[in-house]
């Protein structure tokens, strides 16, 4: 474990360094970041001044959720999104060969070799976000820390999700699409499971589970939701994290490397 | 002991097969039909500790995809690969730390940050410890030439300079089998010599098991006592260089120069002609006619200067290629 914490802390100031090469990127990032959250604020905020509501979801606890899927946002974009869409491009460039010749786990490998500041001001309006709107609700600071827990179940059933979807570039060779139709499907948790009719939520909940990924962590900020919510979303987790593994192991048996 | 022993070696695999123009590519979308490619078929040979042996075939012979099974980086379909006394496909971390590919085509090192950011990386990843890599990137790099090329970023490195730190990068956990896939592709002449001789150099000094690929037959002959010769999947010759050329080119060269220009069409009955330039002309004639074709040349043509020697090597290759029909 010490050595893979070793490896982790040299790929990421490597990431870091390679990225920082580019410095206005960093400014566009966070102009795009605020963009997007002010979309979505804007959104609600229409919605909720002609007297509408999503049934059981107030103002303050619709921005909890707008709060955390640009967390997620901020997460994905961090830690996921540059290491999961790259599997694509090492399968098709051959690349993948360096990969599968060290003698560390090359899902490892895939998962965290790089990471992206760019996602950094995500993470902070977001959280920024959450705070405002937990003030104004009184939530108790506790509260915050446990909420934690499902936000994080909630991190892992996307992370699993996106690297099976990579994966499958073993077979397709070229599936950025499909990471695409993920990425929309996603956005589906800008808003309350509540927004939804039932045949959605039914959809984003047990096909595509993004229910859990932000309306599950916000009841539980929102002290609304029992430990059943947070359970179910550690049982997906560790499911889909143990699945994402084994289907690894399996797509590799047809890897037959871009010929040079 | 052998370091390298592949028996009976096979890799099969389908490949999508598309007509031509907007029809095909409709019906390729739709419907796909695939042909079963015999990548490599019923390949045996052993490598002993130490020597360095080209691996010798035309573009999709099987070279590439026999060396991708010996890293284990694909399956094979039948058979049975042994290297370094592992199985390759299994990828146990105690195999991967003794070999090495190095692909001319293929980059690992990363493309904005100095070559040593990527060599820490790999230092990392291998487990070597930050003393054991400074004197192992010093040992390399003197022997590379590269000292102060490292830490400039790998983009503006020349791609002599930049193979080079391929090289070095690969070389890092000190493996004692390497797979080298083309390692000169693309290199101006001096560069080739200089990755040749490290590689000689590298060899005499580790010890290193080498099995190489390259187009360049200066390479081969630079480097290799013993070739492998691979022609659609199958080995066809196994054995020294100096015996390919004798037993597989019964054929001299005649280089001719004339008192005046013939057309290529008045040359061709005088042997296999290779090329006419103004007044000079090279044929390619069969070691038993080679007394009356130059008699013949001498009888009737204008004969200013007539030599005979071995072709160039790459013919002979290329000869054996198309005919692809030599028992090994």
């Amino acid at each position: 474990m010490g050595r893979y914490f070793k490896i982790l802390r040299i790929f990421w100031s490597t990431a870091i360094a390679a990225e920082l090469e580019y410095r206005i990127n960093f400014a566009i990032a966070a102009f795009t970041s605020l963009g997007g959250l002010a979309g979505s604020l804007f959104g609600l905020f229409l919605f909720y001044q002609t007297g509408s509501s999503f049934p059981g979801w107030r103002w303050e606890e619709a921005l909890i959720v707008v709060g955390i899927f640009t967390l997620l946002e901020g997460f994905s974009s961090t830690f996921l999104a540059p290491n999961l869409n790259r599997i694509v491009r090492h399968v098709q460039e051959g690349t993948l060969d360096f990969v599968l010749l060290k003698p560390i786990s090359s899902q490892f490998w895939l998962s965290a070799h790089t990471v992206s500041p760019w996602g950094v001001p995500d993470i902070f309006f977001g959280t920024a976000t959450i705070v405002y709107a937990g003030i104004k609700l009184g939530i108790d600071p506790v509260a915050y820390i446990v909420s934690i827990v499902p936000l994080v179940f909630g991190l892992a059933i996307l992370y699993s999700l996106w690297f099976m979807l990579g994966a499958t570039s073993i077979w397709f060779v070229k599936i950025y699409n499909v990471t695409e139709v993920l990425r929309g499907l996603l956005e589906a948790g800008r808003f309350p499971m509540a927004a939804y009719p039932t045949a959605y939520r039914f959809f984003f909940t047990f096909v595509v589970p993004v229910a859990f990924l932000t309306t599950t962590p916000a009841e539980t900020l929102l002290g609304r939701s029992g430990i059943a919510g947070t359970i179910a979303a550690g049982l997906l987790a560790i499911a889909l994290l143990f699945v994402a593994h084994w289907f690894w192991r399996f797509a590799l048996r047809f890897y037959t490397s871009a010929s040079s | 002991m052998s370091t390298i022993v592949v028996d009976h070696l096979s890799k099969i695999y389908p490949v999508a097969v598309k007509e031509a123009g907007f029809k095909g590519t409709l019906t390729h979308f739709f419907k796909r039909t695939y042909r079963q490619v015999k990548a490599v078929q019923d390949v045996s040979f052993q490598i002993e500790s130490g020597e360095v042996v080209g691996f010798l075939g035309a573009n999709g012979a099987g070279k590439t995809t026999a060396l991708k099974m010996l890293t284990g980086l694909i399956h094979p379909t039948s058979g049975r690969v042994e290297v370094a006394g592992h199985i390759p496909f299994q990828r146990r971390s105690t195999f991967l730390s003794k070999v090495t590919l190095v692909m001319g085509q293929k980059q690992q090192l990363i493309w904005d940050l100095p070559a040593l950011d990527s060599f820490k990386i790999n230092g990392a990843v291998y487990g070597i410890s930050d003393r054991a890599l400074n004197h192992r990137v010093g040992e390399l790099s003197e022997m590379l030439s590269l000292q102060g090329k490292l830490t400039q970023p790998v983009r503006k490195l020349s791609l002599g300079e930049r193979m080079k730190a391929e090289l070095l990068a690969a070389l890092l956990h000190e493996p004692n089998v390497l797979f080298l896939d083309e390692p000169t592709l693309g290199l101006d002449v001096n560069a080739q010599v200089a990755v040749r001789e490290f590689l000689r150099e590298y060899n005499q000094r580790y010890g290193a098991t080498v099995l190489l690929t390259s187009h360049y037959m200066a390479d081969i002959t630079a480097l290799c006592k013993r070739v492998l010769m691979i022609h659609q999947g199958q080995l066809i010759y196994d054995g020294s260089l100096d015996r390919l050329v004798d037993r597989f080119s019964p054929c001299r060269e005649v280089k001719v120069e004339f008192a005046r220009p013939y057309s290529a069409h008045e040359l061709s009955v005088y042997g296999d002609l290779q090329d006419v330039e103004k007044q000079s002309a090279r044929f390619l004639v069969q070691q038993e006619g080679l007394t009356g074709a130059i008699a013949k040349i001498l009888a009737d043509l204008q004969v200013v200067d007539l030599t005979v020697s071995d072709p160039p090597i790459e013919e002979v290759i290329g000869q054996l290629f198309q005919a692809g029909t030599v028992a090994g």
